[in-house]
């Protein structure tokens, strides 16, 4: 039973300690429920560091392990199988930090039924945790379908005006590709001895692959099942429209988990699962894969400019920045994925920072219309700048953190064997400069020029300590990951290396 | 001459003798000793009679023998469901208690008529004959139709006829069934029947008839399309404890017959029965969830969730031919019996909480604004409609797990990927219960019966507890083969 005391146990359960204190606190005391989340998210991310300081950056493998036959009866060898590498820790580490932020945010605008929010949350991050560290495929299963639990009340009761609507909507949408991965998990498992084990999968699939008990095409098949489910996440185009509906309704730190961290989870399960247990599959797939993370690129650009509500337009252009991350994993090459994995980080901290800093006006006038606003700059400096850097991080300007995501990833692209062709990157290229034109339409429309008419009419106040203090953690990793990536990249490289050298490239 | 009857016929059946003894004492005891008004004692009796029964079935775990010329066996298959048909006949018990009081049906017959059903649901997994499963088919039925008609108001006593007409009528293609096998091989006994059809002698078209109809019978007890007709009126008129407890114990019973009758006695004919229950299970799965979507009612949505949990179990049951599957396809339905009936007898326990007097409080409206004014409910709830969508962490994801497994293994992937597609379906109703409870606004009033409450607390724990802790239930499932 030692396993229960091991680092990445404890990382991931310890969010759960905090729900049974929250289960015996009276729910009128809204501040102390407050703070026991907010304490308890906080250790969660000390953990984090502590994982993170024990974490061999030179080390290729899983590491940490805690690995224990959990049901080995009856023909089954399902493992509880919690580990880390160099493809989990940055996103690990982001689910950490990114949870405290969000229950910062919601210190004024949660005052209804706070116990139950803050419970929900809490849970919400026991899952995401898990999601990152389970090695074992029934175990990351529970893990996967869990997260949708919290997050389908945090919309749902928290959320805006069709907030029924589309937590159902995300619900089923997200369920819906994961009962083919389901599907293609048992199978797996049926072909391996009843393994689920991701390290043993990977020893005896080779065998299976090159004696042909599971055939090219039903490998492609196993790929397309696992693609349903992480596509869905991600959300790749044509795949994507539960997103604006569950991002505009959520309530502010559900969108900003829900765009941190739970889109996070698609790309990291092509990165863990697909590309790992499906090599042959995933080579001959990714120029296909290329094709929709690029029209996804240009698409959710050229929709998001359309928007006119602020938030939805952040929430469309996730599907673009998606669209990126998504090339650079299946670029196949070192820079390409390093450069996903980077840009998963990346787009983490500057679309969170835009959904907190959104949901802090929107506190205030209750409206999100870009055309009721303008001239907000003047009345609200502080504001004003914290969006602006949020908004050039988000839209790639050098020196700030998604600059070298995009970068990195582009590189990847151009130079792709897998992806075959320049022509995807090329056009990716222009989402860059499209994602300029509706970020900066968008601030330009909010923030400079005349005063809009809410600005008028509203004692419109500057962000006061706390929003600060929510915000400036992010804006303090845009600045470091855009001048001085090497740490971050460092981390990773070893796991990437290894991940490639196992294609048939 | 028949051989005299010695200690071995009669441990074989030892629980089932100890509840039928008690079912025939209580009766005297509740007509002459027991006043009117203290019915409530009768209801414990017949729990302490049930308990020691579950006493005596788990002692029997391990334990095999044949009995009464092999008329009956006690095997690990059978302990199984006799520990899980008299575990649900103690929360049918805790259930009715309250309830049968607080309706003004309460009586003391309806404990003994419990009491003789579950007999007949235990006899059905002993049963290695075809004249006991007929025997045992009845036993347990005719009580219920009793039951179902006890609340003496319209609808019940319609949904009690209606139960014994078509169930009259299904027990007609028993007997049939059995007079066809009997024809085809000579014998009503399951493993003289293989044995014969396993010989090349036997006419396997009148068999595969034979059991077709068999298959009939069983379909009407578990609630299989398209012999599921009877199931929502009756579910909806019967008193909501009764269909508790109809719901699960018939279920596992007509599941357990199923399973021994056709894994022993039919797999010659599998093939023939495989393209049957692939049919059927397919068939079940789909009109029982998408019917259920257009429900208003919570009883008849429960009813359509039941259906389609007999296609779930039927599903992983298709590829029983098959040698390597069938011990897998026999523990994926036996595991997830258990997961059915503990949720079911916890979502039964919330609808029974939030009833009220002439049918009032059975809308899913009325479940508006659960959350707010009685959270734990409203999250015991939650974790059963978890639990039917097959949603982690519960034992029900567990038991799809199981039960996908065998029909993949069996290499019915098609019919999985039905089962999966409709899980997602089903996820749309089930999520409208917590719609309701948790999104929208309302004002519901619940009675408070602490054995009520115990029974929804126990089954809610025990279905996320046991999903974090399967293997015992793993090992005893996977153990209690056929032998």
């Amino acid at each position: 039973m030692e396993f229960l005391l091991q680092p990445l146990t404890l990382l991931t359960f310890l969010p759960l300690v905090g729900v049974l204190v929250l289960l015996f606190v009276n729910a009128e005391q809204k501040t102390a429920i407050r703070w026991i989340a907010m304490v308890t998210s906080l250790v969660t991310f000390v953990a984090s560091l502590w994982v993170l300081s024990m974490f061999e950056t030179s080390n290729p493998d899983l590491q940490l392990e805690a690995k224990y036959a959990w049901i080995h009866v009856a023909g089954w060898n399902i493992y509880y199988y919690l580990a880390v590498d160099g493809l989990s820790i940055l996103l690990v580490m982001l689910t950490a930090f990114l949870t405290p932020i969000s229950i910062l945010s919601t210190w004024k605008a949660v005052e209804d039924r706070v116990k139950d929010f803050m419970i929900f949350f809490l849970l919400l991050e026991v899952g995401m945790m898990g999601v990152f560290l389970a090695q074992d495929l029934f175990l990351f299963y529970i893990f996967w379908e869990f997260t949708l639990v919290p997050m389908y009340f945090l919309i749902g009761i928290w959320g805006g005006p069709r907030r029924v609507y589309a937590a159902v909507k995300f619900f089923l949408y997200t369920m819906a590709g994961s009962i083919l991965m389901l599907l293609a998990i048992i199978y797996l498992g049926i072909q391996a001895q009843n393994t689920f084990n991701v390290p043993d999968l990977l020893v005896r699939l080779p065998d299976l692959y090159a004696t042909g008990r599971i055939p090219a095409d039903v490998q492609m098949l196993l790929f397309i099942a696992f693609t349903a489910a992480f596509a869905i996440k991600v959300p790749m185009w044509p795949l994507h429209s539960w997103l604006p509906d569950a991002h505009v309704e959520a309530p502010t730190a559900g969108s900003v988990i829900l765009a941190g961290v739970l889109l996070k989870m698609g790309t990291y399960g092509f990165l863990r699962f697909n590309i790992q247990l499906f090599p042959d599959a995933t080579v001959q797939a990714a120029p296909w894969i290329a094709l929709l993370a690029t029209i996804g690129i240009i698409y959710g650009a050229m929709v998001s400019y359309a928007q006119s509500d602020v938030k939805k337009l952040v929430a469309y252009s996730s599907v673009s920045h998606l669209g990126f991350v998504m090339l650079g994993l299946f670029a196949l090459n070192a820079e390409g994925v390093a450069g996903a994995i980077l840009q998963m980080v990346n787009h983490g901290l500057s679309t969170g920072a835009l959904f907190l800093l959104i949901g802090m006006i929107y506190e205030q006038t209750h409206t999100r219309e870009i055309k009721v606003y303008g001239g907000l700059w003047k009345i609200t400096p502080i504001f004003g700048t914290i969006m602006l850097i949020a908004s050039l991080s988000s839209m790639g300007l050098p020196g700030l953190n998604g600059f070298v995501g995009e970068f990195t990833i582009l590189l990847g692209a151009f130079g792709s064997k897998a992806i075959g062709s320049p022509w995807y990157a090329g056009l990716s290229a222009l989402g860059v400069i499209m994602a300029a034109v509706y970020i900066l339409y968008m601030f330009q429309k909010v923030f400079l020029g005349p005063a809009g008419e809410i600005t008028h009419h509203h004692e419109l106040k500057d962000l006061n300590w706390r929003e600060i203090l929510t915000v400036l953690p992010l804006v303090v990793f845009m600045f470091w990951i855009g001048l001085y990536p090497k740490p971050f990249f460092d981390i990773l490289a070893p796991a990437v290396e290894k991940l490639l050298s196992a294609l048939p490239l | 001459m028949a051989p005299p009857v010695n200690y071995t016929d009669l441990y074989t059946i030892l629980p089932y003798i100890i509840l039928t003894v008690w079912a025939c004492l209580l009766l005297l005891v509740d007509a002459f000793l027991i006043p009117k008004s203290s019915k409530g004692i009768t209801a414990f009796l017949a729990a302490l009679g049930l308990a020691i029964s579950l006493g005596y079935s788990v002692t029997q775990v391990g334990i095999q023998s044949t009995g009464f010329a092999g008329m009956v066996t006690l095997d690990g298959f059978s302990t199984f469901a006799n520990i899980l048909l008299l575990a649900s006949g103690l929360f049918g018990v805790a259930l009715a208690y309250g309830y049968t009081k607080r309706m003004g049906i309460e009586r003391g017959e309806y404990y003994t008529l419990m009491l003789f059903s579950v007999t007949g649901m235990m006899l059905m997994a002993q049963a290695s004959d075809l004249i006991i499963v007929f025997l045992a088919l009845e036993l347990l039925s005719i009580p219920l139709y009793v039951l179902s008609a006890l609340a003496r108001k319209l609808d019940s006593e319609e949904s009690g006829v209606k139960y014994f007409l078509l169930g009259a009528f299904a027990s007609g293609f028993v007997v049939y069934g059995t007079a066809l096998i009997f024809g085809a091989t000579g014998s009503t006994h399951l493993i003289s029947i293989f044995a014969q059809a396993a010989s090349g002698m036997t006419s396997n078209l009148l068999l595969t008839i034979g059991a077709a109809l068999l298959l009939v019978g069983f379909g009407f007890k578990v609630a299989a399309v398209p012999f599921h007709m009877w199931t929502p009126d009756v579910y909806q008129g019967a008193p909501t404890s009764v269909t508790a407890f109809m719901a699960a114990g018939a279920k596992i019973a007509g599941f357990v017959a199923l399973f021994r009758v056709f894994a022993t006695a039919f797999p010659a004919i599998a093939p023939d029965m495989t393209a049957i229950l692939w049919a059927i299970s397919a068939l079940t799965m789909i009109i029982g969830n998408i019917v259920a979507i257009s429900q208003t009612n919570i009883k008849r949505m429960l009813a359509y969730s039941a259906i389609a949990h007999a296609g779930y179990i039927l599903m992983a049951f298709v590829p029983y031919g098959n040698e390597a599957v069938m011990p897998i396809a026999i523990a994926a339905g036996l595991f997830y019996l258990v997961a059915y009936a503990v949720s079911n007898f916890g979502s039964w326990g919330v609808v029974i909480a939030l009833e009220k007097a002439e049918g009032k409080g059975l809308e899913l409206d009325d479940y508006a604004g659960l959350a707010k004014k009685y959270p734990a409910l409203a999250i015991a709830m939650t974790i059963f409609m978890l639990s039917l969508i097959g949603f982690p962490p519960t034992l029900g994801m567990v038991g799809k797990f199981y039960l996908f497994r065998s029909a993949i293994a069996g290499g019915f992937s098609g019919l999985a990927l039905i089962g999966l597609i409709t899980s997602l379906i089903s996820a749309y109703y089930y999520l409208r219960v917590v719609v309701n409870m948790y999104m929208k606004e309302g004002d519901p009033e619940i009675e408070r019966e602490p054995w009520l409450g115990f029974t929804t607390a126990v089954t809610a724990i025990v279905t996320v507890v046991v999903s974090f802790v399967p293997q015992f239930l793993f090992l005893l499932a996977s153990t209690a083969v056929l032998r």
